[in-house]
């Protein structure tokens, strides 16, 4: 056992952390808004240039070939230096590496570099209208073109995220109607200003239309836009949802920033209270102070379980279906630390949008609305929970 | 960067989890709870033949000189088959306070008997009502402010006090004073308290572990076996969801306790705080697993002839034991938040 890295390892943080903190933007509107969204596409590809977007990608396509600690560190880094919301993360961990393993050499060349570099923006076609924690009930199709070499496809997809700003969708159409429901479906790529796609934004809980809905009417794609193999599209989905890289296996940088600037709202309490009688409310609430130090320590663990877990991938011993636990825990820390620092800040909490109230320009709250949805994406926390009794517990599934 | 035990480390593992499987069955355990004694010096024997019980002491005195790290994945396999007797107090506590912190004449009278399992040891430190296994103990490590004392076991008289846990054995302690040798003083003698307390928690926090582990297993067993309205318990998803969070709990408390031997065996300065949270987490755990696990046996877990009492209630005191979960959850406060 050993908690240290290595020099290289260390020098490669040193690298990281003098440019973020010379880089970093300050004070970004919500990457979920049309506005924000172009400005962090500029901060994306400022990273790309310095080819920071990608570290973990093979240099070839625009990352630094970094190993899975030093991505660990990158991590670490960005979130410390306060880096933004990664609008370009469900193009780089979730389609990315189902492109590695799946993708021919020219889909490669094609989608790797352009996504690292941001110049193609990337939304995820999952849940459909009668279809969100049942995956596999989804009715979008893709019908068979000889004639040009390719798909038609029809349906719909929703709840998907910036899919009102981006230019590309990946997803799962059915390709083979008289299949079983986990058989049949296929993976495909899909560009936003194809004719027959219609896309509206839908209106988030926290205001930002961060969400869209996509309407496909007889839309072509080629076979070039085949991800894996025709009806294979669930294997190809599911190969990667655990994937190290994936989403699933989301850095601890994040939390770990989170819960040191909730230490630090505690300790400006005192400052704060000028604002409204915060001390009848938080400052002078043991359990409060309890609540500071749980979601420290919560943070910490999940740090801690992560180093643990990268310990055994990089021996090749795989998650597997572990990595639904850890969806669970930084999805259910991060609600608890907002909702801590929400009660810290009593009267004030509700203020938004840079009131002139507003502690922190009000980023508590929508800090505390993003984390609310944690529970809900990439698998509700209850399928979660099944795949956790089933598949690592050993439950039967029915 | 490597947060994983090594090979060797986890080989020792398995076999002391192999003899303990063995010798110390859930028949035994219910033998501890009938038996006047309630312990089994054979056991203890076997356990210091393969070095088990001498493993923190050094080697100049027959030990195996390893660290907290090294005895952390047998203290979790201590816990998991509920093993009754003084491990934690002789091996993760009195033993590395004894190498650090005796006069010579008291460490060679001490250390080489324990690492030889003629010895077993038990603790008091300040703060600590009840000692355990006094009855048996050869030496008490007793801790009067900033002096540390050693008292022979035939000198002390003691008051049975009887816990939940039946083959835990509680007692009050008093001795004379003139048999009482002086270990360490001073400066130095808070800091062996200290360390010492911070040994004992990280220790029970690993044998929390292996309580709870051993509780999910059992649980799980129990709901794939048993059927109601047809079909197995274990397929409905009321069942399914607390088994899940019991997994959960255990998961995260489980590197926590990794990272609180290591802040030990390498002397960190966020010691405190690693234990601290070490312990708080593993007590929150296997408070909410012994509740998970007695929910899903339903009434035949509310029986003493089923096995699962005997870990419910090692729980119950070792959680409280050492500090419970809020002590510690402060302690991590303090560090954080008092500038």
């Amino acid at each position: 056992m050993d908690l240290n890295f290595t020099e290289a390892e260390e020098a490669f943080r040193a690298e990281a952390r003098a440019w973020l903190e010379a880089n970093v933007p300050t004070g970004l509107p919500s990457g979920d808004t049309r506005q924000g969204f172009d400005l962090h596409v500029e901060w994306e590809k400022k990273l790309f240039e310095a080819r920071w977007s990608v570290v973990s990608w093979p240099k070839e396509y625009g990352g630094r070939g970094a190993s899975l600690w030093e991505w660990l560190i990158f991590e670490e880094e960005y979130y410390r230096a306060g880096g933004p919301q990664r609008v370009t993360q469900n193009g780089i961990f979730l389609l990315a590496p189902t492109i590695f393993e799946f993708g021919t050499d020219e889909q490669k060349a094609r989608f790797l570099p352009a996504m690292a570099a941001a110049d193609d923006l990337w939304c995820q076609g999952w849940s459909e209208p009668d279809a969100g924690s049942d995956l596999a009930g989804i009715k979008s199709r893709a019908a068979r073109d000889d004639e040009r070499g390719g798909w038609v496809l029809n349906g719909q997809k929703t709840w998907t995220t910036r899919g009102a700003f981006c230019n590309w969708v990946f997803g799962l159409f059915r390709t083979d109607p008289d299949a079983a429901r986990h058989s049949g479906m296929t993976y495909l790529m899909v560009p936003l200003d194809a004719p027959g796609v219609t896309v509206r934004g839908v209106e988030r809980l926290d205001g930002d239309e961060g969400f869209a809905e996509v309407f496909f009417d007889d839309v072509f794609v080629g076979d070039d836009l085949v991800l894996g193999g025709v009806n294979e599209g669930w294997a190809v989905a599911m190969a990667t949802t655990s994937s190290e890289r994936g989403l699933t296996l989301r850095s601890p940088g994040r939390f770990c920033a989170a819960a040191d600037r909730l230490v630090d709202l505690w300790k400006r309490r005192s400052a704060l209270a000028a604002i409204g009688d915060l001390a009848a409310v938080g400052a002078g609430d043991p359990a409060l102070r309890d609540d500071v130090a749980q979601s420290w320590m919560e943070a910490e663990a999940y740090r801690l379980a992560t180093l643990a877990d990268v310990s055994g991938l990089v021996e090749g011993r795989s998650q597997g279906a572990r990595s639904s636990l850890t969806k669970i825990f930084w999805s259910e820390l991060d609600v608890r630390l907002h909702e801590t620092a929400l009660r810290l800040l009593g009267p004030t909490a509700e203020l938004i949008d840079d009131a002139p109230g507003a502690v922190d320009g009000g980023a508590w709250m929508k800090g505390y609305e993003f984390s609310l949805s944690g529970p809900i994406y990439a698998g509700t926390n209850e399928i979660q929970r099944n795949v956790v009794a089933e598949r690592v517990l050993g439950l039967p599934r029915k | 960067m490597r947060f994983a035990f090594t090979d060797d480390q986890l080989l020792f593992r398995d076999t002391v989890a192999d003899l303990l499987s063995k010798e110390c069955s859930p028949e035994a355990v219910r033998w501890a709870w009938a038996d006047e004694t309630g312990r089994r010096p054979e056991l203890w024997g076997a356990l210091a033949e393969m070095g088990v019980i001498g493993l923190t002491v050094p080697e100049a005195h027959g030990g195996l000189g390893m660290n907290e790290i090294d005895l952390l994945p047998l203290l979790t396999e201590v816990g998991r088959v509920a093993f009754p007797g003084p491990l934690l107090e002789t091996t993760a506590v009195v033993a590395p306070l004894l190498a650090e912190n005796a006069p010579a004449p008291v460490a060679e009278r001490w250390l080489p008997a324990i690492a030889a399992g003629e010895a077993v040891a038990t603790v008091q430190l300040a703060g600590q009502p009840f000692v355990t296994d006094a009855h048996v103990a050869d030496v008490l490590v007793v801790q009067h402010d900033d002096r540390i004392y050693a008292v022979p076991g035939d000198r002390l008289r003691l008051t049975p006090q009887q816990s939940v846990d039946g083959a835990r054995r509680l007692f009050s302690v008093d001795f004379d004073a003139a048999d009482a040798e002086l270990i360490v003083s001073g400066e130095a003698g808070w800091v062996a308290a200290n360390t010492a307390f911070d040994r004992g928690a990280a220790a029970s926090a690993a044998v929390l572990i292996g309580l709870a582990e051993q509780m999910i297993a059992m649980t799980v067993e129990y709901v794939v076996a048993r059927r109601q309205f047809g079909v197995q318990i274990g397929s409905f998803q009321a069942v399914k969801h607390h088994l899940a969070d019991a997994e959960l709990k255990v998961s995260f408390a489980r590197p926590t306790v990794w990272n609180a031997a290591y802040s030990l065996a390498h002397r960190r300065p966020e010691v405190e705080r690693d234990v601290s949270m070490a312990k708080c987490f593993a007590s929150d755990a296997a408070e909410l697993v012994a509740r998970k696990a007695l929910q899903c046996h339903g009434a035949i877990g509310y029986t003493t002839e089923h096995d699962l009492h005997f870990w419910l209630k090692r729980t119950w005191a070792l959680s409280a034991a050492w500090g419970d979960a809020a002590w510690h959850r402060r302690r991590v406060a303090h560090v954080l938040l008092d500038d």
